[in-house]
């Protein structure tokens, strides 16, 4: 079971990044237009590069 | 709202800083505008609306939220709100100009985030720990097991210490002020889990309940979040209604008119009113004739006559001709505001009511409380054992522990705003439903509640083609809501205007022209010629044989009014009219609809007597209004409701504002809020069943910590389930 010494500090490193990529969205405020952003991707623009 | 800061080509990075500062700085004077796009609803519209506004010169960006059906631009300060209405309006968008600085408060929903990421954490550090859990579960034994449990404990230590933090804040809150709240025993399960838990893992016991602390915290949360994220939506549309009416008023010094807000006037300045324009200020008339609307301050639908001299309160429409008033009161010190004051100060219907979840928490935290020191007491005096009693206790408390009552009521209401919601209805206040679902006494308000404030010719047969032709040729010149009814009226009947030469309208008065030969006036009465002031809404014609012609009006219905009145009168309501109009239109208007109780004539005292002396005889109320007057009545009643064209003061005094103009879904929010009471109640039967089932386990000291984790997911899921049902019709 010596195993666990790496597995659980993986499991948890794994996860740590999880909630920094939520924290992150968070913080990026990509949960303020939950509707917008299932429409927008519906858009008909190409937008494969920013705005000028 | 991010200022994009466009890297200058320059290689020396401090001179590339200088022009980023300016533009910084020319963002922040200018600020960014808001508008309300009611209509969209799809990419397409989004994209139109953002490539329609970034191509105005000035504009730097544009970003449409649909969610809130709402635009904000970051501009130049020579672009203006009204120049992008046009362009959206050209482009086939309704648009409305926002109160940014109204609208601050919504735009950072700073609480919202703050529960996010401690719901976040809490279910990271849960999913973790279930892990470990389910090793023990699963037979993990010896240096193993104490591992998983150490490791448990370094997990959730921190994260209760972070993500709680809500419980354990109202908790000492209610206990200071030696009140009992629901999170009162939460906070104490989850305190005395971890004081236990570390001490077994400490001298390596088998049950630790580290999972059962961070788990109750997570679903805990998720009520809390759904419960604020329910009530932010109602506020941020709520604040949207307020912030639409952006205020500002136009002063006139030195002959010059100059466009300022509210808050720039000052005491003695002068107003331009032109008509149309509700009064900023209370004052005194300088200049000009006029009439004025009071029907949001009185409820009387008569308009009355405006002259130099005269004293106009904030709140009144102005109707013919432009006036000048000299302020001498303004904001918060006009008569609108003081009578919202005296509002604010009458004993309100919501304070007296104890939510559902704050009586179930009144019975049941004793109760938890009692049992778990009885256990803690039995299990000592009976073996002895500090360490044995002190489990049980914490077992017991946590299988007790509400967490399935902490969703009982949220995830009801936030079903059910949400259905009322989609109809129209914006619930404010978060015991509102249950009030409503007390209620067998409905009260209306008449004029701009069950009418929309607005004339209709009445008996329009009664009146010759004739006299019509003339009628509305003079009534075409006129922006004066009876003029403009007038002229729909002979429109509809398909009539062309008579040659009526000289036309022209006197403020105040009416319009007069000379037809054959003749003088003719459409008008007030005695300007008319027509010596009786009926106290009807009434216009008057000379004719041109010098006699009088009278055109009666009347106001015309919301629609849905009947509908509604009659769907509450079917489900065994009460019904009552009472308005501060005068008698006969209102006797009309309750023969019309079918109610037998009404007054007539009631001023804003009698209103609120009135419902005070209904809830004296047992009843449970529901005023519907929308004016000043009804203010008073709206706070005394057990839930009020108005429309969204109610003046901001009665939007602010009621529980439910209804967004649309359609009176049809009242009787919807009753039926849906008796529902929403019933799935509440069967709730807390729920979690009481798991409670009884479990409760004698954790005293028998027979509970572990997998017991505890199941009763409390499988009664969380179901709670929840059970008011999803709600969202279906």
């Amino acid at each position: 079971m010596n195993v666990l010494i790496y597995l659980i500090p993986i499991a948890l490193l794994l996860g740590g990044i999880g909630l920094a990529g939520f924290v992150f969205t968070v913080r990026a405020r990509q949960y303020d237009d939950p509707a917008g952003n299932a429409q927008r991707i519906l858009c008909d623009q190409w937008d494969d590069r920013p705005k000028p | 709202m991010t200022v994009a800061l466009r890297p200058s080509p320059s290689a020396c990075p401090a001179c590339a800083a200088a022009p980023a500062a300016q533009a910084l700085g020319a963002a922040e004077a200018s600020g960014p505008l808001a508008l309300s796009l009611p209509t969209i609803h799809c990419a397409a519209c989004i994209a139109t609306v953002e490539r329609v506004l970034n191509a105005q010169a000035g504009v730097r960006e544009a970003r449409v939220n649909l969610t809130l059906k709402r635009v904000t631009v970051a501009a130049g300060p020579e672009v203006t709100p009204d120049a992008l209405i046009r362009v959206l309006a050209d482009a086939g968008f309704e648009a409305h100009e926002l109160d940014a600085g109204l609208l601050g408060a919504t735009a950072t929903d700073k609480v919202g985030r703050d529960l996010l990421m401690r719901l976040a954490v809490a279910g990271f550090a849960a999913m973790n720990v279930m892990l470990l859990s389910v090793a023990v579960w699963a037979g993990a034994e010896g240096a193993t097991r104490d591992m998983f449990h150490w490791i448990s404990a370094v997990i959730t230590l921190p994260t209760i210490g972070f993500a709680a933090q809500p419980f354990f804040v109202s908790a000492w809150r209610a206990l200071r002020a030696r009140r009992l709240n629901m999170d009162v025993p939460i906070s104490l399960a989850i305190a005395l889990a971890l004081a236990t838990s570390l001490w077994e893992t400490w001298l390596s016991g088998h049950h630790a309940y580290f999972d059962a602390a961070i788990a109750l915290t997570f679903f805990l949360l998720a009520g809390r979040y759904l419960d604020h994220r329910t009530r932010a939506i109602a506020r941020s549309a709520a604040e949207e209604l307020a912030a639409l009416e952006v205020p500002r008023a136009t002063r006139l010094r030195d002959g010059e008119e100059t466009q300022v807000p509210l808050g720039a006037l000052s005491v003695g300045d002068i107003v331009l009113v032109r008509p149309g324009g509700r009064m900023p200020v209370d004052g005194e008339i300088l200049a000009g004739n006029s009439e004025l609307d009071r029907s949001l301050l009185t409820g009387e639908t008569l308009p009355v006559f405006a002259a130099p001299g005269m004293a106009v309160s904030a709140g009144e429409v102005n109707l013919t001709g432009p006036l000048q008033v000299r302020a001498s009161a303004i904001g918060s010190d006009s008569a609108l505001h003081r009578l919202a004051d005296l509002v604010a100060v009458a004993e309100s219907g919501r304070a007296r009511y104890t939510s559902l979840a704050d009586r179930a928490a009144r019975l049941y935290a004793p109760g938890v409380h009692i049992l778990s020191a009885l256990a803690f007491i039995g299990w000592f005096a009976w073996s002895g054992d500090l360490r044995i009693a002190l489990n049980i206790a914490a077992a017991v408390l946590i299988i007790t522990c509400p967490c399935a009552l902490g969703l009982a009521v949220p995830a009801v209401t936030t079903a059910a705003s949400g259905r009322l919601f989609k109809h129209g209805m914006l619930i404010k206040h978060e015991t509102a439903l249950e009030r409503l679902a007390r209620v067998d006494t409905v009260v209306f308000d008449k004029t701009g509640t069950l009418t929309e404030g607005q004339p209709v010719l009445s008996h329009p047969d009664s009146h010759s083609d004739a006299v019509l032709r003339l009628a509305l040729a003079l009534a075409e010149c006129s922006a004066h809501p009876l003029s403009q009814a007038l002229a729909r009226a002979a429109r509809d009947r398909g009539l062309q205007p008579d040659r009526v030469t000289r036309l022209h309208e006197v403020p105040g008065f009416g319009t007069e022209g000379q037809f054959e030969g003749h003088m003719v006036r459409l008008g007030r009465a005695a300007w008319a010629g027509a010596g009786d002031q009926g106290r009807e809404t009434a216009a008057w014609l000379t004719l041109p044989d010098g006699t009088t012609h009278r055109f009666a009006f009347r106001d015309a219905l919301r629609p849905g009014a009947e509908a509604a009145v009659a769907a509450l009168q079917a489900a065994g309501h009460r019904v009552l009219l009472m308005s501060g109009d005068s008698p006969g239109p209102v006797a009309a208007m309750a023969a019309r609809l079918g109610i037998e109780d009404w007054t007539a004539e009631a001023r804003p005292e009698d209103k609120a007597a009135r419902i005070r002396a209904l809830k004296a005889q047992g009843a449970n109320v529901l005023m519907v209004g929308d004016g000043l007057n009804d203010t008073a009545a709206l706070a005394m009643a057990d839930v009020s409701i108005s429309p969204a064209s109610a003046l901001d003061a009665a939007r602010v005094a009621s529980d439910i504002v209804l967004l649309g103009r359609d009176l049809a879904p009242l009787p919807l929010a009753l039926t849906t809020a008796r529902a929403a009471t019933r799935r509440i109640r069967e709730n807390f039967r729920i979690a009481t069943l798991y409670n009884i089932l479990a409760v004698p386990l954790a005293v028998a000291g027979l509970a572990t910590p997998l017991i505890a984790a199941l009763a409390m997911s499988t009664s969380s899921i179901t709670v929840s389930l059970n008011a999803l049902r709600l969202r279906s019709p």
